[in-house]
């Protein structure tokens, strides 16, 4: 069992680089979702019915199709429409897409959930447009989404795993490579799992710090 | 507009939501100084002729002049810019019913955060007021606290420090003290009548008959969406004019002889 863990370390240079892989493309795609989920929630609230009822359409179908398949289409489906991109995009793609439905159905709980007072206090002192999005609306609902978001970060950093199938090299991807290249398949896997935990933890470090900001504020 | 001390101009304003019309015909001008109450039982319109006034709601008929210039419409007779409505929104505070405290700024923030974000004013200039005002509203020991950790009394006397903070020409106050317990309504109030003692324009929409008997110099009632009747707070409570006047009146007797017993 050493023994095994000791292949696995000669191969710290294939996993470090699948542990960067996944953090790299967990991290941007979860920006990326989450700036697509600001365009789509104010969509989602639309009055005009043809927009709210697209962007519904669209969060509904991504929240019912499993993240593999959907992986899948974006795969085989872009080249189809003459889209053409290489692996790595790809799946940063799939992953900001299908994220983005859940970032959406976030920010629009927590904006339904904000009192409409002190936004109405924001306008009647002078604040519009962005100005009055940046300084009065957005910081209460990060402070309130924080928590929720961080999960759905986690979320992501797992769904990256079955970017493997896709052959992008990620951790899950460089786990499975060592395992078959030298069969050491629980050693290979529960270091991968352990790397997994590490990212989390990052991410629940960042949620727990944004909690206690929120908290100083309740 | 010739030399005037005429800060504000409601001119024949109308508002209706859906079938139902919530101001009809309302007309109503404060001079410089002035501390106008406006009375009237729920559902007579009073806070929508606030919000009509810097322009939450727009108005579907009638006029709003603050200091001489047209609200909401521009020259061209159209309805503003958000900039040109924000530059005049800046001149004018207001305070709310449930505080509308900005939760995630402290005390100290909540005040400087539109006179440096909207106003652009200098930041040091704006500190020192700010702190000026909070003394003023006795809570300079409040300065880093966030909204959430004050009782109602303090988040309302913050409110209008708030307001206070942009040097408005004109405040607007919609029902500042309905949202408290009755142990608190009064350190707002003394705050209030300072200020109208100061010289401050103010249009006070409130059920505080003992707080409009006392610091207005008019008051104004309203009824189903009309200014019904207007007057010196000591004639209008000794000598209401109209029936509908009378009736309101003696209904508030009544509640507070109530309470009393």
């Amino acid at each position: 069992m050493i023994h095994d863990f000791g292949i696995v370390w000669s191969e710290r240079a294939l996993l470090l680089s699948g542990l960067a892989n996944t953090a790299i493309l967990s991290a941007l795609s979860a920006v990326a979702a989450l700036l697509l989920g600001f365009l789509l929630a104010p969509a989602l609230m639309s009055k005009k019915s043809v927009v709210s009822w697209t962007a519904r359409g669209f969060v509904d179908g991504m929240r019912c199709v499993p993240f593999l398949l959907f992986a899948y289409i974006v795969y085989y489906g872009f080249p189809t429409f003459g889209v053409r991109l290489d692996n790595w995009t790809t799946g940063l793609a799939a992953l900001t897409i299908y994220n983005a439905a859940y970032m959406a159905e976030i920010l629009r709980g927590a904006w339904v959930a904000q009192p409409r007072e002190p936004i109405e206090a924001g306008i009647a002192f002078g604040f519009s447009g962005i100005r009055l999005f940046r300084r009065i609306i957005l910081p209460p609902l990060l402070l309130s989404a924080g928590p929720v978001i961080g999960n759905q970060m986690i979320q992501i950093i797992k769904d990256s795993a079955f970017l493997t199938i896709i052959a992008l090299p990620e951790l899950t991807h460089a786990a499975s490579s060592i395992q078959s290249r030298h069969y050491v398949p629980f050693a290979a896997f529960i270091t991968a799992v352990f790397l997994y935990w590490g990212l989390c933890l990052v991410i629940e470090a960042g949620v727990s710090t944004i909690g206690r900001v929120a908290d100083a504020r309740r | 507009m010739a030399a005037s001390s005429k800060v504000l101009d409601v001119a024949g304003v109308s508002k209706r939501f859906g079938d139902l019309q919530v101001l009809s015909d309302v007309s109503l001008t404060v001079d410089k100084g002035e501390t106008v109450c406006v009375l009237g039982p729920s559902g007579s319109g009073k806070s929508t002729l606030l919000r009509c006034i810097n322009w939450l709601e727009q108005p579907d008929a009638g006029q709003i002049f603050l200091n001489g210039s047209r609200v909401g419409i521009n020259d061209a007779g159209t309805v503003m810019s958000d900039r040109d409505l924000s530059d005049i929104r800046t001149r004018i505070g207001m305070v709310f019913q449930h505080f509308a405290l900005w939760p995630h700024l402290t005390v100290l923030q909540n005040l400087m955060e539109a006179p440096v974000q909207v106003q652009r004013r200098p930041k040091a200039e704006v500190r020192d007021e700010a702190l000026a005002l909070l003394a003023k509203v006795g809570l300079s020991d409040k300065r880093d606290a966030f909204p959430a950790k004050l009782s109602g009394g303090q988040k309302q006397r913050v409110g209008i420090a708030r307001a206070l903070a942009m040097r408005p020409d004109l405040l607007l106050f919609d029902e500042p003290t309905s949202a408290l317990d009755p142990e608190l309504v009064g350190e707002v109030l003394v705050v209030m009548r300072d200020l109208a003692r100061e010289g401050m324009t103010m249009v006070i929409v409130t059920h505080e008959m003992g707080f409009a008997r006392e610091a207005a110099t008019r008051v104004l009632f309203m009824d189903h969406g009309r200014a019904v009747e207007t007057g010196t707070p000591e004639r209008f409570f000794a000598n209401p004019e109209t029936e509908r006047a009378q009736q309101f009146l003696q209904r508030y007797a009544g509640d507070t002889a109530a309470m009393r017993r």
